[in-house]
């Protein structure tokens, strides 16, 4: 199965748009890929009438173009006599948006669907989905435009069983400013699923992190699924839901009541390097920072700060997570010190964390950083920036990022994200220094580096 | 690969779904796990001349395919020190259900812990470790792989367990032989996927691990009748 078609589509054929229904999902598609995006978009109804002044296709045959992607939007009952009708057509694949098969009981349609489409080797997404958000290139959402939330290109792929938690994701990952390649919704999953996408994303030069969110597997799927994983040479992120055990379930010895399905799962995700989220939350964190840095790192952090009290916290969170805050050696502190600027220097505590105290000025920060990366006994560090002290500009993040640039130690950092601070956040995150709005965040950040680490 | 006597082993057992204990342990030695030193003894005389062969004291275990939990119905005697100890053993587990002979092995030392495989929907064949043995449900200290493991997995598994500094050598205690706790689990794991299909779940529990073996004590292999010959 090619699925190249699917994600770079020129010509799409929407079928079930209404001739009196603004609301129809098939309509909302119809418009926005041929408003917003550079598509050209075919609107298809088997009874005819008329959309915005034009006549509908009643047929693909009438369609003027070779199709690339079906957007399918009909009832249930009448999607295997369209996608018979694609195949015939020569268009390339399809995204069922439609639901009603297996979630509503009709298996027996979902199953004469999937023969269909298998036979003939033709790829859909689907059904009972809202299929693919492809930033200026496609979307298959019925949702219209200016409700949802897009977050801006990206290096992120994510691909979910479901779309609320994909359309919601995509909020967070907005709001925290992390850059979307691909986004998925695969519902029943009945031809194409997440192994399918894993190992087509593997190879999309646009996605350098492929994320997940899982529900379960089919028999032996998941198998395959870390199989493939482990081949993959870009991080592998999961989310997945039903973690608490099945009560009630016969357990025939202590090892099957100890390898319950979660903690199975759990496991054998980290034996095969796919970084496991255990939240919303961490998603978006671990996205973040492996979509910044594609490489494992150890846990041994090294942590500067302007404030005790925020080193305090940082490491008390990296210990919940078995993140490491080694000491400086003495020589290592004299060295530092003399690096620092005279008012800094007598006041400065540096051990680890690094407190370089409210008398901090960017200089500071850009040596202590500079020092800190050529040690060898740290894999990655954390900044815990404050810009309210009166001696920290603005252009902090980018000179930081330059750092990280000329010495290739990871740098994850903590600003507060207000309008105010835009430029030193964006100094960073426009040079590929992942910045947090909250420490705990910061710390998941390294954590991610490390998790991925751990195979 | 299973050779012809693993597989009749397997095929023997299909009636009750489960191995018994020497069937278990005959199939494990034969795969290269260690198991202690035993004989499945269908009489007195039987059981008293393998106890002097091995010397006392012994251990002795009801053989039932009706009995899965022997410690439960009193069916496990350990330090038996002389020949009289032993066949009165004997006649007593004669009178249990499903008598089937007695399994009499050599007593060992050293940490408990489990060994264990299960077949996951998800993930086919799947690999345990767990401290404590015996009171494994207790600790919940278990690290899980799926089978095929690598020696980094094994690795992994033991400096993952809570109980890992135990096994290192906690406070001057001996450290455990850790090549012969990752040969047993290699070989273990070998196993598991040449039967996989065939089984549902294994626990060898305890597994006794010291600074010279680490050997099999009790094992319980769990068929899945449906699909064998």
């Amino acid at each position: 199965m090619d699925l190249v078609p699917l994600f770079k589509p020129e010509t799409v054929a929407v079928f079930g748009v209404s001739p009196i229904d603004d609301r129809h999902p098939a309509n909302i598609i119809y418009n926005k890929n041929r408003l917003n995006y550079p598509v050209r978009a075919f609107p298809v109804n088997h009874r005819g009438g008329s959309f915005q002044g034009e006549a509908l296709f009643t047929d693909l045959s009438e369609v003027p173009a070779e199709i690339d992607l079906a957007v399918i939007a009909v009832r249930a009952e009448r999607v295997p006599d369209i996608l018979t009708q694609c195949i015939k057509g020569g268009v390339k694949g399809a995204v069922i948006i439609s639901g009603g098969f297996a979630e509503a009981g009709r298996h027996d349609l979902q199953e004469r669907i999937t023969d269909i489409a298998r036979e003939a080797r033709f790829p859909f997404i689907g059904p009972n989905c809202l299929g693919i958000y492809c930033p200026a290139c496609v979307d298959t959402f019925f949702l219209a435009s200016e409700r949802v939330v897009k977050p801006g290109p990206g290096n992120i792929t994510f691909i979910s069983q479901s779309g609320g938690i994909l359309v919601d994701q995509m909020i967070k990952f907005s709001q925290e400013r992390v850059g979307l390649a691909k986004g998925v919704s695969i519902g029943n999953k009945a031809v194409v699923r997440e192994t399918d996408l894993l190992r087509f994303f593997a190879n999309d030069p646009e996605t350098g992190v492929i994320a997940f969110y899982l529900e379960g597997f089919e028999e032996n799927e998941g198998r395959e699924f870390v199989t493939a994983a482990r081949e993959c040479a870009k991080p592998v992120i999961v989310l997945k839901s039903g973690k608490s055990p099945e009560a009630g379930k016969a357990i025939s010895s202590h090892t099957a009541s100890l390898a319950g399905d979660y903690e199975t799962f759990s496991s054998v995700l980290s034996q095969f390097g796919i970084v496991e989220a255990k939240s919303h939350l961490h998603m978006v964190y671990y996205c973040e920072a492996l979509g910044c840095y594609p490489k494992p790192a150890g846990e041994r952090v090294a942590i500067v700060t302007g404030s005790g009290g925020h080193g305090v916290l940082a490491v008390d969170v990296c210990s919940n997570l078995g993140l490491t805050v080694p000491g400086l050696v003495q020589k290592a502190r004299e060295e530092l010190k003399a690096r620092l600027s005279a008012g800094v220097q007598e006041i400065a505590s540096l051990k680890n964390p690094v407190d370089l105290t409210g008398s901090v000025i960017d200089d500071d920060v850009v040596e202590t950083v500079r020092y800190l990366s050529r040690r060898p006994e740290y894999d990655s560090i954390l900044i815990l920036l404050l810009p309210y002290s009166p001696g920290i500009s603005m252009d902090l993040g980018a000179r930081l990022s330059q750092v990280y640039r000329q010495e290739g130690k990871p740098l994850v950092a903590y600003v507060p994200h207000v309008e105010k601070y835009g430029m030193l956040i964006e100094g960073f995150e426009l040079n590929g220094v992942p910045v947090s709005d909250t420490i705990e965040g910061a710390v998941f950040m390294a954590e991610a580096l490390r998790r991925y680490g751990v195979c | 690969m299973l050779t012809d006597e693993m597989r009749s082993i397997l095929s023997d057992a299909k009636g009750a779904g489960w191995l018994m204990e020497p069937q278990a342990k005959r199939l494990l030695s034969l795969a290269g796990v260690d198991v202690a030193r035993f004989t499945w003894a269908r009489d007195a005389d039987e059981a008293v001349g393998f106890a002097r062969s091995i010397g006392y004291p012994v251990v002795a275990k009801i053989v039932s395919p009706r009995v899965v939990h022997k410690s439960d119905i009193g069916g496990v005697v350990v330090g038996i020190k002389d020949d009289e100890g032993l066949a009165a053993t004997f006649e007593r587990f004669r009178k249990i259900d499903g008598f089937a002979g007695v399994l009499v092995e050599e007593p060992l030392k050293g940490m408990e812990i489990i060994v264990g495989a299960k077949m996951d929907h998800q993930f086919g064949p799947v690999l345990l470790l767990g401290a404590g043995g015996t009171a494994v449900e207790i600790y919940k200290d278990v690290a899980l792989r799926m089978i095929p493991v690598r020696e980094g997995d094994i690795r992994s598994m033991v400096s993952g367990l809570k109980a890992h500094r135990l096994l290192e050598g906690y406070r001057g205690a001996d450290p455990v032989d850790m090549e012969k706790l990752s040969s047993l689990l290699l070989s273990f794991s070998n196993l598991v996927m040449d039967m996989r299909g065939m089984v549902q779940s294994i626990d060898l529990n305890p597994v006794m691990c010291s600074s010279s073996r680490c050997v099999v004590a009790d094992g319980r292999i769990m068929l899945n009748t449906a699909s064998l010959p």
